[in-house]
């Protein structure tokens, strides 16, 4: 079976042209701006929060962070809460402790040191990385500038596709019922033939997602008062998961500036000294 | 030693000379320092320096990045998020680790580029040019591996199509892969992480060893230089002219270009540490879910641009096809394509008959190996691109250049073109620039101050 595979995709995708690599296909990402973006970005606590709020009122329910540990929520640069807050949110959990009940295993409150629970749908994907693994670099030709420039990442893909879900576009009614959520950000879905063109391309952008819709706005009551329109708690939610996919972002930055600074202080020096050294074997021509 | 000749180190006091008489260490590093050094280099030499640094870089983060990492299928990407999320300054030493090979890999091109400009790959620098060869080759295969060990999505499909060019070759091919995965049935498991993650710890000491040995070749012949010329070995006051001692004056060259590009090294790791990976290596290993684009790193797509380039249906393939009564397919055919686009660069001393070492008095030569650098561009554009529609014929037309310069038009350059004179030394070299050197000398910097 792994054989097969590793021969079938090394044949597919290393040595053959024309076949077995998906067409693009399109998408449409919206452009948030978030506050973390550019090299002097950072997170909005609040708005971290808020995105706690949404995962735990709403995702949770089907969507697991099984690499974030509940005491990271206390952490600087993250959502800060306070540690008594970390220990009872931690216990709204219940964990799977298998030292419990004599060696045998049993279900126990959680503690900040454990860590969330793993997604409870087997389709269901982990969230902890979620921000970081659909990044997806695409144009222009595939150099992902227009990312660079626009920082559009893995947080944009997401709060796109939690605010992508539209009516069925009409050639897909003409064929068989599509499984799933049209949805105009997400690529990796089904696709009816029927919204193709005669040469394969889709007439239409994204494709059926299986996850219905989480979010319609207004699904939370936020305490600070902030909007709950669809698109915030999108945003705020996005932004909550580009916190767990790189939490130390910001001490990232600020060592990035630091050493920055630094490097360039000493290339100046060095240039002087550097110049000052070959002086006398470089004189200017009269 | 042999090479240029320069006042040796003497031991002086009775300890030095205890020392040296039974291990000659001082006089060895002295010697390597204070090497006399063609005074004209240009800003293209500093490359040296940079992978040097590098190197060092890369095993101090890694043999850190061991302390943490756990070699097992099902641990190996926790275990990275763990570095990046628990340990002490773990996310910036996975970040420099991970963006240190790009960085390896871009200072390696641009030093082999300015080797292919300046003709340091003739004689008598072979060896030097051989071994360096020897240790890109290395550096790919360590990259390849380290790229395996986080367990992600792309480590095990592009685990899968790598070893899956070893599967090609006719006859012994499936043993290859089975001997190179470790397992009967060919499965990417956990016999591939283990040995995978040795090799990977291993092969770094190896470059280090063969970067010593390239140091030594080229301490021999001399460095090469923007002339080309040879410095004047007639006598040491001949050499003194063309020469300046490495330390201080290439040492502090070397460290100020070192500077800039830590600094924007270290803009790279700080503010974009993710913009050279794919994104789908934060998605952990699933051998049921194969990603729709299986792209290799950055510094792999121009061969594999070469690989992919030679289908079915270029006649060459047909044609070596018919020849070898199907033997070489186009998948093996594909293979060898990519493996000799590495060996004719290696041959390419044996390969240029051009009398003129640097290029920089080859008026033809200039622009073909301009076009060469623009064809390794496009190459590396067009091994990210899916191999559809007009891009496999880009691939195929940048391929066949990349061969043509070796095997065809370095030899024949040689022969048609007519060289312009270069300066006979390096010092009117170095004199046609800045005033002469009145100070004689006189330095501003004792030796080994």
């Amino acid at each position: 079976m792994f054989r097969k595979l590793t021969l079938t995709a090394a044949t597919a995708l290393a040595l053959t042209t024309g076949q077995a690599i998906a067409a693009e296909v399109e998408t449409h990402i919206e452009d948030f701006a978030f506050s973390f973006e550019g090299p002097f970005g950072s997170y909005d606590q609040m708005q971290l929060q808020r995105g706690l709020q949404v995962y735990t009122e709403i995702c949770s329910a089907c969507h697991g962070m099984e690499l974030i540990p509940f005491r990271t929520l206390h952490d600087e640069g993250g959502p800060a809460l306070p540690e008594d807050q970390v220990r009872a949110y931690a216990e709204g959990f219940e964990i799977f402790d298998p030292t419990l009940f004599d060696g045998e295993g049993d279900f126990r409150p959680a503690t900040p040191a454990d860590h969330f629970p793993a997604s409870s749908l087997s389709n269901a994907p982990d969230l902890s990385l979620m921000a970081k693994a659909r990044a997806g670099f695409h144009g222009p030709y595939g150099t992902g500038i227009s990312q660079f420039v626009n920082g559009m990442g893995g947080a944009e893909y997401i709060a796109s596709l939690l605010t992508g879900y539209e009516e069925e576009p009409e050639c897909a009614l003409e064929g068989e019922p599509m499984d799933g959520y049209y949805n105009v950000a997400f690529a990796a879905g089904g696709f009816p033939d029927s919204c193709k063109d005669d040469h394969g391309k889709h007439k239409v952008p994204g494709s059926w997602i299986s996850m219905a819709p989480p979010l319609y706005g207004d699904d939370v009551d936020y305490a600070d008062g902030h909007s709950t329109e669809l698109h915030h708690v999108a945003e705020d939610v996005s932004a909550f998961l580009m916190w767990t996919a790189e939490p130390k972002m910001m001490a990232r930055k600020q060592a990035g500036l630091t050493g920055v600074l630094f490097l360039t202080v000493l290339s100046v020096l060095l240039y002087l000294t550097n110049k000052r050294l070959w002086a006398p074997h470089k004189k200017k021509k009269h | 030693m042999a090479g240029i000749p320069h006042d040796h180190y003497e031991p002086n006091s009775n300890g030095e000379k205890w020392l040296h008489s039974r291990l000659p260490i001082v006089g060895l590093l002295y010697d390597t320092l204070m090497i006399p050094t063609p005074k004209n280099l240009n800003w293209m030499w500093i490359w040296g320096i940079v992978l040097t640094f590098t190197l060092v870089l890369q095993i101090v983060t890694g043999i850190v990045l061991v302390m943490h990492y756990v070699p097992h299928v099902d641990m190996a990407f926790q275990s990275v998020e763990h570095i990046m999320r628990n340990v002490n300054g773990g996310h910036m030493i996975r970040y420099f680790h991970m963006n240190g090979a790009s960085l390896f890999f871009f200072a390696v091109y641009l030093h082999i580029f300015r080797g292919l400009y300046y003709g340091s790959y003739k004689a008598p620098r072979e060896v030097t040019w051989i071994i360096g060869m020897l240790i890109y080759v290395l550096m790919m295969g360590t990259a390849f591996m380290g790229y395996v060990l986080p367990w992600g999505q792309m480590s095990f499909h592009g685990t899968a199509v790598i070893t899956g060019l070893f599967g090609a070759i006719p006859f012994i091919g499936e043993s290859v892969q089975v001997w190179l995965l470790g397992t009967p049935n060919g499965a990417i498991d956990q016999p591939a992480l283990n040995r995978f993650f040795s090799l990977h710890y291993l092969l770094p000491f190896v470059i280090a060893g063969l970067v010593a040995v390239h140091i030594w070749a080229f301490h021999t012949t001399g460095n090469n230089n923007p002339t080309g010329v040879e410095v004047r070995r007639t006598s040491k006051e001949d050499a003194a002219k063309d020469t300046l001692p490495f330390w201080p004056y290439f040492v502090i060259k070397d460290l100020f270009a070192l500077g800039i590009i830590m600094a924007l090294f270290m803009a790279v790791v700080g503010f974009m540490p993710n913009y050279l990976g794919h994104p789908d290596n934060y998605i952990p290993a699933n051998p049921l879910a194969t990603p729709s684009h299986i792209v290799p790193e950055w510094y792999f797509l121009p061969f594999y641009a070469i690989l992919r380039a030679f289908d079915q249906e270029v006649w060459l393939v047909i044609a070596v096809n018919w020849l070898s009564f199907g033997i070489i397919d186009a998948k093996f055919f594909g293979v060898i394509a990519m493996f000799g686009a590495i060996v004719v660069m290696a041959l390419a001393p044996w390969l240029d008959t051009s009398s003129v070492r640097s290029g920089r008095y080859r008026p033809m030569f200039k622009w073909w190996f301009w076009l060469l650098v623009v064809d390794f561009i496009v190459l590396m554009w067009v091994g990210a691109r899916p191999a559809e529609g007009i891009y496999p014929y880009i691939a195929l037309l940048g391929s066949t250049y990349w061969f043509a310069y070796f095997l065809v038009i370095l030899p024949l350059l040689g022969v048609i073109e007519k060289p312009m004179t270069p300066p006979a030394t390096i010092e009117d070299d170095f004199n046609a620039h800045y005033a002469p050197d009145d100070a004689g000398s006189t330095t501003l910097a004792k030796p080994a101050e």
